[in-house]
């Protein structure tokens, strides 16, 4: 198994974190990870996105054209990646704030309104978890027992109550993500 | 069971250096390798081991620290990406005029000038054929992965001890900026005796005092010198060669490539032997000393060589030169922080060898 | 007495210390190098510190120091000595770490390391010989040239206008908060070599504390530079460096001494 992924979004949406976790949840379950963001002035208010693969096998390039599921959470992110997805694979998206929608039809896309769910629960800032809940659904490739490990390893120690938190959020995430396509 | 961690490139250099035994660090900031400097600073590792962390005012003051504090036999490095490691130039000419191991890494960015910060390879020049002025040579190890920019500074500091040579890891932004899992190997202790008959620790009566100095303004002793230093280069040449390969065994075409263009060059092979294009993967691992004949040894069974490089084909120069003219050899690069993909270098290989 | 008489051992008047290396000295007669560097060896064999002591020689006429200097040494490139001192005592921090350097290499193009090292309050001791001309790359202009000053780079005089001010680099370290001591001195008289001994003997006994760094400036003279005989330049010396650059303490025990 090997899965490729990009995470696109705004800075502060916690898409360099989500990719994090994955990561790790991927450790715990002895794969192989890779995590590589974009870096430099992008980090500082612009938009962000962290290339992330897990693989049973040693992992060959951390730098991708393809993916096999794109989780796309800005207009310039999906404008940017939409066309990245491999034929038949995954793109998870955000209506929040945009104003042109996905458009293929040879992949299958996936709508999560994350952002409008965050803002209803304690937390905004467990949107990321929520979008993290709505690919899990999608493609269970961690399990969430890994999940809670990952966030364990990611989540410093003064922060440790926010664990239930994001746990919850991702349960919302798997309940709200409609298939589109 | 050794631990496992979740890390950057750059973290994975300065926990490496904390378990490799180092005793100080001496750095600067620039992107993209702040984070090595961050980190330890963050670590604390005086109180884990005794190792000193130090912010210089300049990358000079910095490359100059590592120079006295390696004078007296001590585990010392240094880190910087491109500008920073130009600017060191003239002192990492005097650690290898005055034979002083120590380590530096480079974490390479686009150039030239201030350039950009995203990754580049175009590094290999400078860190291969010297760098600063005069017949010198450094030890260049090239990391591929974030496992081995930590496994990487114990294998420099051991290299730069043994021949007295000053060693350099040549990453880039990419290996620097990416997390990957990393094994970590146990707690080293750091080093505790000294050779006596070259440190500076103090003149004690039972020996003449020592001298660390790259001068001799006698020029017949300055060619000895400098013959006594080449043979060592050769010495290193024939021992420390260091390489891998990847599905060569029935390859018609070759890929060569190192650090994370060798990451992306793994993928294109995997891509075109989807496609039954039968290619393999040479990856040099010491870019100084070169695989000469392993690549030589390959060539004849080929089609065709591509050189995979983030820079204008610097390596490629040195693939050539083992080739021979053995089989035809092709560059293919991407400059200025740009870093290509997968799909590109096998278009790139079809292209030159295979749709002629 | 004859000489038989005169070489007897218990006739023996003076000594060179076994600290300075038996090696000719390279310096040109009536320099003052040689006195600074007799008196700094001399203070380290008193002390008894030979075995714990680590100099850094510099780049300019002193570049071969550690010929000389009968302790562990290491030749810095140019300007970077303060560096190399501070790698070495961040890892020997009960070791005695001493920079010998001129006024090119520690006021020109060392002076980011100066600074920053003092500023850091580094427990080094720096000696710096201020001749107000580079030496031994043939007398031009250096950063302490005084006004008016002819070197081969200011041959009609160091003119103010387009070549900068000379530059007080020992009351400027006195300014910084990491430095413990800091004087002027000289060797050009035997009352000026005693005190510019007890200034070094201080400088370095500091480093036992720990209290910061000791500066020792010794004003000389290069008479082959200025084109001057050896007992015209000291006169000259008195005559033009000293008002400019006057003798004595600037700081001591970590605070500025009056109108400083």
């Amino acid at each position: 198994m090997t899965e490729e992924i990009i995470i696109a979004g705004f800075g502060g949406q916690g898409v360099l974190s989500m990719g994090k976790i994955l990561a790790y949840s991927g450790i715990m379950q002895d794969q192989e990870v890779s995590w590589f963001p974009s870096y430099g002035p992008e980090m500082r208010g612009g938009t962000a996105n962290v290339t992330v693969i897990l693989s049973d096998e040693r992992i060959s390039s951390p730098v991708l054209q393809k993916y096999d599921t794109a989780i796309l959470l800005n207009q310039q992110s999906l404008d940017k990646f939409e066309q990245s997805v491999k034929p038949g694979g995954v793109l998870i998206y955000d209506t929040n704030g945009l104003t042109r929608f996905p458009e293929r039809t040879d992949i299958q896309v996936y709508r999560v309104d994350a952002a409008d769910a965050a803002t209803k629960t304690e937390s905004s800032k467990t949107f990321n978890m929520i979008v993290l809940g709505a690919f899990l659904k999608i493609k269970p490739i961690v399990r969430l027992e890994n999940v809670r490990k990952g966030l364990e390893k990611s989540i410093p120690p003064r922060y440790s109550h926010l664990i239930e938190a994001n746990e919850k959020a991702i349960g919302v995430g798997q309940e709200i993500v409609v298939r589109e396509r | 069971m050794k631990e496992l961690r979740l890390m950057k490139g750059n973290e994975a250099i300065a926990e490496g250096a904390i378990r490799a035994g180092c005793d100080a660090y001496f750095g600067y900031p620039i992107t993209p390798q702040s984070e090595v400097m961050e980190y330890l600073m963050a670590e604390q590792p005086e109180k884990r081991t005794g190792m000193i962390v130090l912010q210089a005012e300049s990358e000079v003051a910095s490359i100059n620290m590592v120079y006295g504090a390696a004078g007296t036999g001590k585990r010392v490095m240094t880190s910087s990406s491109s500008p920073g490691i130009s600017l060191m130039q003239e002192g990492i000419s005097y650690c290898a005029g005055a034979e002083l191991p120590c380590l530096i890494v480079n974490v390479v960015r686009g150039g030239p000038g201030l350039g950009t910060i995203q990754p580049s390879q175009a590094d290999y020049f400078q860190s291969t054929k010297g760098g600063g002025h005069g017949d010198y040579r450094l030890i260049v190890l090239a990391p591929a992965s974030v496992q081995e920019m930590f496994d990487f500074v114990f294998t420099g500091f051991d290299l730069a001890f043994k021949y007295r040579n000053p060693a350099l890891i040549l990453s880039d932004g990419l290996i620097g900026q990416m997390m990957e899992k990393v094994h970590l190997a146990e707690q080293r202790p750091r080093l505790t005796e000294f050779d006596p008959s070259w440190t500076i620790t103090g003149k004690t009566p039972d020996r003449e005092h020592n001298i660390i100095t790259s001068l001799d303004l006698d020029a017949a002793r300055q060619e000895k010198h400098n013959q006594k230093l080449q043979a060592k280069y050769q010495k290193i040449t024939e021992n420390e060669v260091r390489y891998e390969e990847l599905m060569t065994e029935d390859a018609e075409y070759l890929f060569v490539a190192y650090g994370s263009s060798a990451r992306i060059c793994q993928k294109a092979m995997q891509l075109a032997r989807e496609q039954g294009i039968k290619v393999g993967l040479l990856r040099p691992i010491t870019l100084w000393p070169f695989p000469v004949k392993p690549i030589a040894h390959l060539a004849p069974k080929m089609k065709g060589i591509l050189s995979v490089e983030q820079s204008a084909g610097q390596m490629v120069e040195d693939v050539r030169l083992a080739v021979a003219c053995a089989t035809p050899v092709e560059h293919y690069g991407r400059m200025g922080g740009m870093v290509p993909s997968p799909e590109e270098v096998l278009n790139v290989l079809v292209n030159k060898f295979i749709s002629k | 007495m004859d000489i038989k008489d005169i070489i007897k051992p218990e006739n023996l008047v003076y000594k060179k210390t076994d600290l300075m290396t038996d090696k000719i000295l390279s310096y040109c007669p009536g320099c003052g190098h040689g006195t600074a560097h007799r008196i700094l060896m001399e203070v380290i064999d008193e002390m008894g510190i030979q075995s714990e002591t680590i100099g850094i020689a510099p780049v300019g006429c002193s570049v071969l120091a550690y010929d000389f200097m009968n302790v562990d040494m290491s030749g810095a490139a140019h300007g970077r000595a303060p560096a190399l001192a501070t790698g070495i005592k961040r890892l020997w921090p009960d070791k005695f770490v001493f920079t010998y350097q001129g006024d090119g290499d520690l006021a020109a193009i060392g002076s980011a390391e100066t600074i920053h090292a003092c500023n850091r309050g580094e427990n080094i001791t720096i000696v710096f010989i201020n001749n107000g001309i580079y030496g031994m790359t043939g007398g031009q202009m250096a950063p302490t040239t005084l006004e008016g000053m002819k070197t081969s780079t200011s041959p009609y005089g160091r003119d103010l206008q387009t070549m900068g001010n000379p530059l007080k680099m020992t009351e400027l370290v006195a300014q910084l908060p990491g430095t413990w001591y800091v004087t002027r001195q000289s060797v050009h008289t035997p009352r000026n070599v005693r005190r510019a001994k007890k200034a070094i003997r201080i400088a370095l006994e500091a480093q036992k504390e720990k209290k910061g760094l000791t500066f020792v400036e010794i004003v000389s003279n290069c008479n082959s530079g200025w084109k001057m005989t050896p007992v015209k330049a000291n006169e000259w010396m008195e005559e033009n460096m000293f008002p400019f650059y006057p003798l004595g303490d600037l700081k001591v025990e970590g605070k500025l001494v009056n109108n400083q």
